[in-house]
């Protein structure tokens, strides 16, 4: 019996994260996808005689995989830009959305459009065009955008008051109020964009194919099946068709009202980074603050632990140890998660509050292991010393153990501080904009990250390395027998 | 006048006895060399005078504070010399800073390092390091000076001074016990000599002193 040739793979990129409608686990059987997206990854694969193979691919980093060739193409409700026209290929427009300004039930009068929203806390997800729409309102309007990795706590932190509206296309938005009781989503759009499929760009010839599959599905009424099917079809959409099948050019560019700073074409990348230097160098210095705040809080809560490991009663002791292996034990992203939005509930920390509590908890477990091997490792016969001197066992701990530990402890100290520096790249998870997040907005933007993260990398190596330098100079002066 | 009295001292470190059945007592003025290999109980017997060790069992009646001069000196490593001597007087007796470190720096000066005052111990010598550790030992004013192995760090030369010296603080109405395993200095300078063996008195032939008997005390 002759076995049929095994159908050659159309390896597509989506993010599970992102959720329904899209592509999400599917929640009878979570190692399978669902989603319209899913389905039309189906469709063209069926088209072109293939196998869909699914990918998971982080949203914010997507054009990157696709272009680098981790699949073929990718389909996670991508936005159609100019940017992305201009390096990669990119399908014709499969969906048509609006960005949608969502607040909160109470401020439905107050705040219809981004004017109202002067000196307040707009939040969207980063890598959008809604990002753009935000970018392009903070210099005209004076709105402060936020930027979520997801598009679940955008709704929940507007629900709890730490931003004042969220701006993200109709499909979220709905979503986020049928979620989150208490919001409104108004209803004159802010703009329009559209869904494509995104390839490599030498995949010109795949995408072609891909298109006259679509166009198909969009005459015979496929996709529209699809698109109900998910509850997303609108009277937006046979208009977009129409428009599509008239126009027979392989890259039509569809009617859009979008056409935000942030999505125009990039002149060069000198120029982008001339640009993008101001932010960059302000996210610096959000960098430089963070750390040395999370710095001192951690210090100071060492030096305690460290104080209660050695002189405490056992009960104590016993607490500061598994304290501090929990959070030696758990990754920062987690306790920062758990801070921000865990405890979100009972307490609403603002972002840079959680962060710097983050980040300084769970360096204060690193440091106090420091200071407690630095104070151990005073010679006993200093104490001795002053013991015989009939200085009290606090004496001796502030006028001989401490400063003799102190010197011991300093250049791991720099060490630990260095490496905090570039751990809180971690707290954008939680919204607040540093310079390793800023670099990615930026690199997202210019769809490169060769400048960004070379000047990245720049300002990074500017701030650790006359620490390490610091370190490495203290520990040859200090370092001699005492 | 008995100033230092040592009753039937055991000291234990687990079940062990490192020191047991030690009774002497000391004069004003008197130096007595506590002599013995090591690993014979001599530090331990000064550990338990300066109460830094627990006492298993038997009494220590000492005037406090004690002085005490470790065979590694132990100064202070994150301050001066000068600063080792007025620590204590300063956070222990209350002194007036400016009182505690002029006297400083009188005792340093008699004891013939007053020129290193401002070194850092890691930069001084073995001899000076115990000179500044005398002088802190001093600082406090006590009646009784305990040193252990206090020409372990001398060169030969430098032995004799330090006999003399001690002597001098003697001669002032100090008592001082000192722990040392050499023959010479200890006859250079101690009144009165005890051979410890095994943690126990032992006497000059190393047999065990009747544990009852009262102590051989001669004058100078």
């Amino acid at each position: 019996m002759a076995h049929a040739a095994p159908q050659p793979e159309l390896r597509w990129g989506g993010d599970a994260e992102g959720g329904a409608p899209y592509v999400e686990a599917d929640p009878a059987d979570p190692s399978r996808i669902v989603g319209f997206d899913v389905e039309i990854a189906q469709l063209l694969a069926a088209g072109l005689g293939r196998t869909p193979r699914f990918i998971q691919a982080g949203f914010t980093s997507i054009d990157a995989s696709v272009a680098r060739g981790d699949f073929d193409v990718a389909l996670s409700g991508i936005e159609d830009s100019p940017a992305r026209r201009a390096r990669l290929a990119v399908t014709i427009p499969y969906y048509e959305f609006r960005e949608v300004l969502t607040v909160r039930a109470a401020d439905t009068g107050r705040f219809r459009s981004l004017s109202d929203l002067r000196g307040k806390r707009v939040a969207t997800l980063g890598a959008t065009l809604a990002y753009d729409l935000l970018v392009e309102a903070q210099a005209r309007d004076g709105i402060i955008p936020v930027t979520y990795e997801d598009d679940v706590h955008p709704y929940s932190d507007l629900v709890l008051g730490r931003v004042d509206a969220v701006v993200l296309d109709q499909i979220l938005a709905q979503r986020g109020t049928r979620r989150n009781a208490g919001l409104v989503n108004q209803d004159a759009p802010l703009a329009v964009g559209h869904y494509v499929g995104i390839l490599a760009p030498g995949s010109t010839a795949l995408r072609d194919r891909m298109n006259a599959i679509l166009r198909d599905a969009m005459r015979d009424g496929r996709l529209e099946a699809i698109l109900r099917k998910w509850a997303v079809w609108n009277e937006d959409q046979p208009r977009l068709y129409a428009h599509l099948l008239q126009d027979p050019s392989p890259d039509p560019v569809a009617p859009s009202s979008l056409a935000p700073a942030g999505s125009t074409p990039r002149a060069g990348a000198m120029q982008a980074a001339r640009r993008y230097l101001p932010a960059l160098l302000s996210a610096t210095l959000v960098t430089v603050v963070l750390s040395c705040l999370s710095m001192a809080l951690a210090v100071l809560l060492g030096v305690l632990i460290a104080s209660g490991r050695i002189y405490g009663a056992r009960p104590l002791r016993v607490l500061l140890t598994a304290w501090v292996e929990l959070i030696r034990g758990t990754p920062l992203l987690l306790q920062l998660f758990v801070l921000y939005f865990g405890l979100a509930a009972f307490v609403q920390l603002p972002a840079f509050v959680a962060a710097l509590l983050g980040l300084g908890l769970n360096y204060s477990a690193y440091e106090s292991e420091i200071y407690r091997g630095a104070l151990e490792a005073v010679p006993p016969g200093q104490l001795d010393a002053g013991r015989t001197l009939g200085l009290s066992e606090r004496q001796i701990l502030v006028l001989v153990r401490a400063p003799q530990a102190f010197r011991l402890a300093l250049a791991p100290m720099t060490n630990d501080f260095v490496a905090l520096l570039k751990d809180s790249s971690l707290v954008s998870v939680i919204t607040v904009v540093e310079l390793t997040k800023q670099t990615s907005i930026f690199a997202a933007n210019i769809g490169s990250w060769v400048v960004p993260g070379a000047m990245c990398a720049l300002l990074y190596l500017a701030l650790s390395l006359p620490l390490a330098r610091a370190a490495r100079r203290i520990e040859r002066r200090w370092h001699r027998p005492a | 006048m008995t100033v230092l009295k040592v009753e039937a001292l055991e000291v234990r470190r687990g079940a062990r006895a490192i020191i047991s059945g030690i009774s002497f007592h000391a004069e004003r003025g008197e130096i007595v060399a506590i002599m013995g290999p090591s690993g014979a109980g001599k530090t331990t017997i000064l550990r338990a005078l300066a109460g830094l060790d627990r006492i298993a069992s038997g009494s220590v009646d000492v005037p406090r504070p004690v002085g005490m001069v470790f065979q590694f000196h132990h100064l202070f490593a994150n301050m001066t010399a000068h600063k080792n001597v007025w620590l204590a007087p300063v956070h222990v007796l209350k002194r007036p800073l400016a009182e505690a470190e002029q006297r400083a720096t009188e005792l340093l000066a008699a004891l013939g390092v007053g020129e290193r005052s401002a070194a850092m111990p890691h930069e001084l010598s073995g001899g000076e390091a115990q000179r500044v550790a005398i002088a802190r030992a001093l600082a406090l004013e006590p009646q009784v000076l305990l040193m252990d192995e206090p020409t372990a760090s001398l060169d030969p030369e430098r032995r004799g001074d330090l006999a003399a010296t001690l002597r001098r603080l003697a001669d002032e109405g100090r008592t001082i016990v000192v722990a040392t395993h050499d023959a010479d200095f200890a006859r250079a300078c101690a009144h009165r000599v005890l051979n410890i063996g095994d943690g126990r008195i032992r006497d000059a032939l190393g047999r065990a002193a009747p544990a009852a008997a009262p102590d051989p005390h001669s004058s100078p």
